[in-house]
C-alpha cells in the first residue's frame, strides 16, 4: 500500500485502534461486573495468565529475527538456566533475567552468531 | 493493616505521581528496549516516522502493532487487517477484566476506566498486577493512569527518536533483546502470582501454548488461554475442595 496522504492513518485507526480498543472496553465492561471474591474472576484470571503464558511460549519456541536461526535447545536451556538461578537465590527476577540472556548470549557466541 | 484498609491521606495527584515513577523499573526499561527494536524493524520496512508513531500511541500493544505492520506491508485490504489484529487482541478483554475488581472502587466512573483500559497492554498489566496492592485502593485508578500514560508517552516519543538512528545492532544484542521480553514476563508473573491458580495457568498456558503453535498457529494464543486457563481453573478448584473436605 502506499504510505502517503490520509489513508495510512485511517487504516491505522480502524485496523489496529478499534481492533484492540474494543476487547479493552469490553474488559472494562465484563470487569465492573464481576465481585472480587467471586469464582468468576478467579476463572478471568487463569485464561488471563494463560493467554499471556501462550504469548510467551510462542516467543521462545518460534522468535522472529536473529534468533529464528538459533537452535530450539539453546533457547529452552537458556531459559531452564534462568529459572535455577532465579530459584536459587529467593526468586529475584534481576538475577533469573540476567542469567538467562547471559546464557543465551554465551551460546549465540559459542555458535558464531 | 494493608495496603486495602489502611486510610489514606494522600491525594491522587501523589498516586498519579507514585505511578510515573514506574517508568523507571525494570519492566519499563525492558519495554523500552523493545520499542528500539520496532522502531528499528519499521525503519527498515519504510514506514513513515509520523505513522509509526501514531500506531505505537493508538494502537499500544506491542504485539499487535507488528501485526498490523505485516498487513501494510503485504498490501493487506483493511477488513482482513482488522481481523487478524483482532484475533491477536482478544487477551485484553479478560486481562482488563481481571484487572478492573482489583483497582476500582464503588465510585469510580466507569468512563474512567474506559480511558484508562487504553493504557493496558501485557507490560503494564504485569506491572499493575505486581504493585497496587501496595497503592491504597482509593489511588489505584490514579496509579496506574500514571504508569500507563507516561509509559504510552515516551515509548511515542522514544519511537520517534530512534527512528532510523538505530540502523543495525550486531546480531548477538538483537537476539538478547528479543529474548529480554519473554524471560521478564515469566519471572514478574511468577513473582507476581498472588493466588495459587495463577502458578497452574502460566504452566499450563506455556505447554499448551506451544503445543497449539505447532497443530493450530492461527488460533494459538486464544486456544491456549481459554483451553489452558479453564483446565488451571478446575484443577485448583478441586485441589480447594479436596482440602477443603480434609
Amino acid at each position: 500500500m502506499s504510505f502517503d496522504g490520509p489513508w495510512p492513518y485511517i487504516y491505522i485507526a480502524i485496523a489496529g485502534w478499534l481492533a484492540t480498543d474494543f476487547w479493552r472496553w469490553s474488559g472494562v465492561i465484563a470487569g465492573n461486573r464481576i465481585d472480587e471474591k467471586s469464582e468468576v474472576l478467579n476463572w478471568v484470571r487463569a485464561v488471563a495468565t494463560a493467554l499471556v503464558a501462550a504469548v510467551i511460549a510462542k516467543l521462545i519456541v518460534y522468535p522472529t529475527g536473529v534468533l529464528e536461526a538459533s537452535p530450539l535447545w539453546l533457547r529452552l536451556g537458556a531459559v531452564a538456566v534462568g529459572a535455577a538461578a532465579f530459584f536459587a537465590v529467593g526468586r529475584r527476577p534481576v538475577i533469573g533475567i540476567g542469567t538467562s540472556i547471559a546464557t543465551l548470549a554465551l551460546g549465540l557466541h559459542m555458535l558464531g552468531f | 493493616m494493608t495496603a486495602e484498609t489502611a486510610p489514606d491521606h494522600h491525594s491522587q495527584t501523589h498516586w498519579f505521581l507514585v505511578g510515573m515513577r514506574g517508568l523507571f523499573s525494570l519492566p519499563a526499561i525492558i519495554l523500552m528496549l523493545s520499542f528500539v527494536g520496532f522502531a528499528a524493524f519499521t525503519a527498515e520496512a519504510k514506514i513513515p516516522v509520523g505513522q509509526v508513531m501514531f500506531m505505537t500511541g493508538i494502537v499500544w500493544a506491542l504485539p499487535a502493532k507488528v501485526i498490523l505492520v505485516g498487513s501494510m506491508l503485504s498490501g493487506a485490504h483493511i477488513a482482513t487487517a482488522f481481523l487478524a489484529v483482532t484475533l491477536s487482541s482478544v487477551r485484553m478483554m479478560p486481562m482488563v477484566a481481571a484487572l478492573i475488581p482489583e483497582i476500582r472502587t464503588s465510585r469510580t466512573p466507569t468512563w474512567l476506566l474506559l480511558i484508562v483500559s487504553h493504557f493496558v497492554a501485557i507490560t503494564a498489566w504485569v506491572f499493575a498486577m505486581e504493585h497496587v496492592r501496595d497503592v491504597p485502593r482509593s489511588g489505584r485508578v490514579a496509579f496506574f493512569a500514571g504508569f500507563g500514560m507516561t509509559l504510552t508517552t515516551v515509548n511515542i516519543l522514544l519511537v520517534g527518536l530512534v527512528y532510523g538512528a538505530v540502523s543495525e545492532f550486531p546480531p548477538i544484542v538483537s537476539g538478547c533483546l528479543f529474548f529480554l521480553t519473554p524471560v521478564y514476563f515469566l519471572a514478574s508473573i511468577w513473582v507476581s502470582a498472588r493466588h495459587r491458580v495463577i502458578y497452574w495457568a502460566l504452566g499450563i498456558g506455556l505447554a499448551l501454548g506451544w503445543l497449539f503453535a505447532v497443530i493450530a498457529p492461527e488460533y494459538d494464543i486464544l486456544l491456549a488461554g481459554i483451553i489452558g486457563g479453564t483446565l488451571a481453573w478446575w484443577v485448583e478448584r478441586m485441589l480447594r475442595r479436596k482440602e477443603a473436605a480434609r
